[in-house]
């Protein structure tokens, strides 16, 4: 089982982070799989919320029914609690923990 | 007949619920509503938690169905989790309550056409899907769907409520392409 790669692309921090000392590992936000979400409801919940394209939010969707999961977002734990209480209100199966 | 949402003009959309499907959609708010009521413990009613939006709940819910409307925050930290849903369940709680109070005020009483404003639709989108996930968890909905409803018998009284389901997931779809397009 593979999962989708940590995008650092999210529009408010496309900056060059070369030179910025990192003081935690960061999080990660994980969407799974789940038999009753519609795939053009989770690719248009995670377009709508994380503001990505909407190749990236198909590709992700497609990696969550693929192959059970996709990170969808990482960042501070905050930031990612944040993240996952936005999936739930949508009703997405999503969790967060340190990036592996 | 089935009800199907389509584009309206500013970016509303609009669909024509028969009588059959009002009636039976607006009988599962109702539902909904009563078990996003039920579910909370009493601790909740005091009304300076309820102010800050801080909840007293550490434990996934016992009914299945509430579970995935409101499940753990963390992949493997039951601790963090409890935490994560003290301050997160109420306020989760409040949003899939009032988008239920607008569905089934837009809905009306009776049957006939609905429309949205772009932020209705919204409202609409979620508790669509919220109303889903718990029906699909009744039924135990998997990914091989059709399977599952071709191995029952036809006098299966859960025949029916499969095929609710069915028309629920059709409505949403069309909600979801209605706002895509429009987007």
């Amino acid at each position: 089982m593979s999962v989708a790669p940590p995008e650092t692309a999210r529009p408010d921090q496309d900056v060059d982070t070369s030179r910025v000392v990192v003081p935690d590992k960061p999080w990660v936000t994980i969407v799974w799989n789940d038999p009753v979400n519609l795939m053009s409801y989770v690719a248009y919940v995670i377009q709508k919320h994380f503001g990505y394209p909407k190749e990236k939010a198909a590709k992700l969707m497609l990696d969550v029914h693929e192959k059970g999961k996709a990170v969808v977002s990482n960042g501070t734990r905050e930031e990612m609690e944040r993240d996952v209480e936005a999936m739930h209100g949508y009703g997405l199966w999503a969790t967060l923990q340190h990036d592996e | 007949m089935v009800a199907s949402f389509r584009r309206a003009r500013r970016g509303e959309v609009s669909a024509t619920f028969g009588a059959d499907e009002h009636r039976v959609f607006r009988h599962l708010l109702l539902e909904m509503r009563e078990l996003l009521d039920g579910g909370e413990d009493s601790a909740e009613d005091d009304p300076l938690a309820r102010a800050v939006g801080i909840g007293t709940a550490t434990e996934v819910p016992e009914d299945p169905a509430l579970a995935r409307l409101f499940p753990d925050g963390y992949t493997d930290d039951p601790a963090a989790s409890a935490d994560f849903r003290r301050y997160t369940e109420p306020g989760l709680r409040s949003v899939k309550q009032a988008r239920l109070e607008t569905a089934l005020a837009t809905l009306g009483e009776e049957p006939g056409k609905v429309l949205l404003t772009p932020g209705q639709a919204q409202e609409w989108l979620g508790a669509l899907n919220d109303t889903r996930l718990v029906l699909g968890e009744r039924l135990g909905v998997t990914e091989e769907l059709e399977e599952l409803v071709d191995s029952l018998p036809d006098d299966d009284p859960r025949l029916m409520l499969f095929w609710v389901y069915d028309r629920l997931t059709y409505l949403q779809e069309t909600l979801v392409q209605a706002l895509w397009s429009g987007a």
